[in-house]
């Protein structure tokens, strides 16, 4: 629950560059990412960032392809806030904000153009390879869309494609080759509160934000995906200053995402 | 009586755990927190054993708060009714302010109580009752009872609250003294400080490790160093151990 | 009776179990949490409470209602396991509540709840099991009042042939009688508190399998015990 008072105070801090943590308004928390970590997964990354830790794993499988793209591979993406990881989230189906995390890290991957879809047909209108990444937080202060999206590029990249016996899947029989990554989109949430602008919330400055904006950058700079929360407006300017922090810290993540793998 | 029998297998201030054997024959006695199984005395809670005389019982190290009459605590605003205000104590059972413990002034019936308090206040408050069913009234009239303006909230363990207070409030004055905060530990965890940014950064962290370290001697030592550092200032200030 | 099960398919003695790890205290917004692994298989469990219930009607004016909810991550098995609630899963949550209710005391919280949430991140056999010395040791952490741990195994029965720890491998064993058996006990009175079987086994081996189990049991709390404690060294 949004308290004016404690904004207030927050936003007197931020424009002295503090934050609830000691943090500056550009500054990460320490981000670890360990990949291969659920053996019955066929690709799987472990993302801590401060105290948020959130888990992704890849499951492959053979299907039908969609009617509307008969030669491509299909890639479904799913998220819960487990009540695990925070004492606000319940059991029962995904709230709006779960969807809303699945399908922001859907987004940046599939537009992004990750995987090469087309590399993943098997026979074109019958049969596809179905690439499932779930994400989930196991404990939950903050980020979630960066840090799940962050474990799902990294479960991905660790994901081997399994043997195939007669267009059925052999599960636990791996093999050496990679799902076929072209690229690897980073999405960073830009927090707006007052007048400043920070980036990796904990769930104590979410609570009190004004708006926030996610990008998913390409390598060379490119936008694929964006995301507007936040029930406040955003001007022009401020999406331009959004923006180029977000691309600006992109460069940092993905140096942290290739130094893991 | 098995006298030969009689053996302590755990030292005062030893972390114990449920299902833990403390001790073997019938000369030890089950306190607070240990109950008696045949000739054993077992804990039945995680905690820190304090040994008095014959009887072992233990000082717990986790767990909600569990409302206790004239505590001082700090509650948050969360409903307003006819009769008063319903706050959340961080803990299973609100509390509810009525109206005539509110204000030593008086309040006509059908005023705007969010006058006095609004949602997402935070007010100190003294509890006046609890009943058999947890049902907690509190009060805001008294010394030292007011609603808070300005500063930021955080959550400790119950349990770790008489750490941070110190001996005659001296490990919270010491904190106080090096960072300039004000600072109030409600007795349910609740803790407002109010001060400088960076100083509030530096009181949190401080806060932060006597709850982790509580258990531990030594502490207010490791505080006032952790203190000294952060602060890049000397601390004279006689400490009460 | 003479078996034809005479190696185990990991080569573990018929009385071991795989390598466990526990920890406590792994998820920090928790009032209570803790991770067991058994071989491969991986519980997480958090601790909520006491705290409000709702809806008001499942409230007891006498004490605290214990609510334990089981779920396996989709990735934690071979074939995905779809999200959301299964009969299975759900069969699993009551089974570890009955499990852990005898040890618990919520006297002092009446109309509240301890919520336990259970997540399974991977599995290879014997997660329930897993998943109960999970919530075991995160209730202890949460500081709730219990007489004791409760810690549980699957054991086997393989073609007469009493094993402690079923596998993954030996649960799914196509030429052989497989039962699975899993048992919750508290260590010191020995009182069961799950007791499941999935399979075909003589009284007198199911006998033998809890008199064998009982030891392995009391380690496992050992385990459980020493986990707590770890978390208050250094």
């Amino acid at each position: 629950m949004m308290n004016q008072d404690l904004k207030a105070h927050i936003n007197e801090a931020l424009k002295k560059g503090v934050r609830l943590d000691g943090r500056k308004k550009e500054e990460y928390r320490k981000i670890e990412i360990r990949t291969g970590v659920i053996a019955t997964a066929e690709g799987s990354a472990l993302v801590k960032c401060g105290d948020t830790e959130v888990i992704a794993g890849v499951k492959l499988g053979i299907g039908e392809p969609y009617p509307d793209s008969p030669d491509e591979g299909v890639l479904i993406v799913g998220s819960e806030l487990l009540p695990l990881s925070n004492p606000e989230f319940e059991t029962g189906p995904p709230s709006i904000d779960a969807i809303e995390v699945a399908r922001v890290i859907d987004r940046g991957i599939r537009e992004g153009k990750t995987i090469n879809t087309k590399k993943l047909c098997i026979e074109k209108g019958e049969c596809v390879w179905t690439v499932m990444i779930d994400v989930l937080p196991l404990n939950y202060d903050g980020n979630l869309i960066d840090i799940g999206g962050i474990a799902a590029l990294a479960a991905l990249k660790d994901a081997k494609m399994l043997e195939v016996n007669d267009n059925k899947v052999v599960y636990g029989k791996r093999t050496k080759q990679s799902l076929p990554i072209m690229s690897m989109p980073v999405p960073v949430t830009i927090l707006k509160i007052g007048d400043n602008l920070i980036v990796d919330p904990t769930e104590a400055e979410e609570a009190v934000l004004d708006a926030r904006l996610t990008v998913s950058i390409l390598e060379d700079g490119t936008l694929c995906a964006l995301q507007k929360g936040g029930d406040a407006s955003l001007s022009v300017k401020d999406i331009n200053e959004m923006i180029n922090l977000a691309v600006k810290k992109s460069q940092d993540i993905r140096r942290k995402i290739y130094e893991a793998l | 009586m098995n006298m030969g029998n009689d053996k302590l297998l755990v030292k005062d201030k030893d972390v114990v755990v449920p299902g833990e054997v403390l001790a073997q024959g019938m000369n030890y006695l089950p306190g607070q927190g240990t109950y008696r199984y045949n000739d054993k005395i077992i804990a039945n809670r995680l905690g820190l054993l304090t040994i008095e005389g014959k009887v072992l019982k233990t000082m717990p190290l986790a767990g909600r708060y569990l409302p206790k009459k004239n505590d001082i605590i700090i509650g948050r605003v969360i409903d307003i009714l006819i009769s008063g205000w319903k706050l959340d104590i961080n803990s299973a059972y609100p509390a509810v302010l009525p109206l005539k413990d509110a204000t030593f002034g008086y309040i006509a019936k059908g005023a705007d109580l969010t006058k006095y308090f609004e949602l997402d206040d935070y007010v100190v408050v003294k509890i006046t009752n609890v009943t058999s069913q947890n049902l907690v009234d509190v009060t805001c009239k008294g010394q030292g009872l007011h609603k808070l303006k300005g500063g930021r909230i955080i959550k400790v363990n119950t349990h770790k609250v008489p750490r941070i207070i110190g001996k005659k409030g001296s490990m919270v004055s010491l904190i106080k003294k090096a960072t300039g905060c004000k600072i109030i530990v409600g007795q349910n965890g609740t803790t407002w400080i109010s001060g400088e940014p960076e100083m509030e950064v530096v009181t949190v962290n401080a806060i932060k490790m006597i709850e982790e370290q509580a258990h531990k001697s030594g502490l207010t030592d490791k505080v006032k160093s952790y203190l000294e550092k952060a602060t890049g200032k000397k601390i004279e200030v006689r400490i009460k151990e | 009776m003479e078996s034809r099960y005479n190696k185990r398919l990991d080569g573990r003695g018929f009385e071991e179990t795989r390598p466990i790890i526990a920890r406590a205290g792994v998820i920090n917004k928790a009032d209570g949490s803790a991770m067991f692994r058994i071989g491969r298989t991986t519980a997480y469990a958090a601790v909520y409470g006491p705290r409000e219930l709702h809806p008001k009607h499942l409230q007891d004016p006498k004490k605290g209602v214990l609510r334990c909810n089981y779920n396996m991550m989709p990735f934690s098995a071979e074939e995905r396991v779809r999200p959301g609630p299964s009969r299975r899963s759900r069969e699993i949550s009551m089974v570890t509540e009955k499990a852990l209710l005898p040890v618990v005391n919520l006297e002092d919280y009446p109309n509240a709840v301890v919520d336990v949430f259970i997540e399974l991140i991977e599995t290879d056999a014997g997660s329930r099991c897993a998943g109960i010395c999970a919530a075991s040791i995160a209730l202890a952490d949460a500081g709730i009042i219990m007489k004791d741990m409760v810690a549980a195994v699957s054991t086997g029965v393989i073609d007469h042939r009493i094993v402690i720890d079923l596998d993954g491998e030996e649960e799914h064993l196509a030429d052989l009688d497989v039962a699975d058996i899993p048992i919750a006990m508290i260590p010191s009175t020995e009182e069961i508190t799950l007791l499941q079987m999935d399979g075909k086994a003589s009284k007198e081996e199911l006998f033998r399998a809890i008199e064998m189990v009982k030891p392995v049991l009391k380690r496992i709390a050992e385990v459980q015990r020493k986990a707590l404690k770890e978390k208050y060294k250094g």
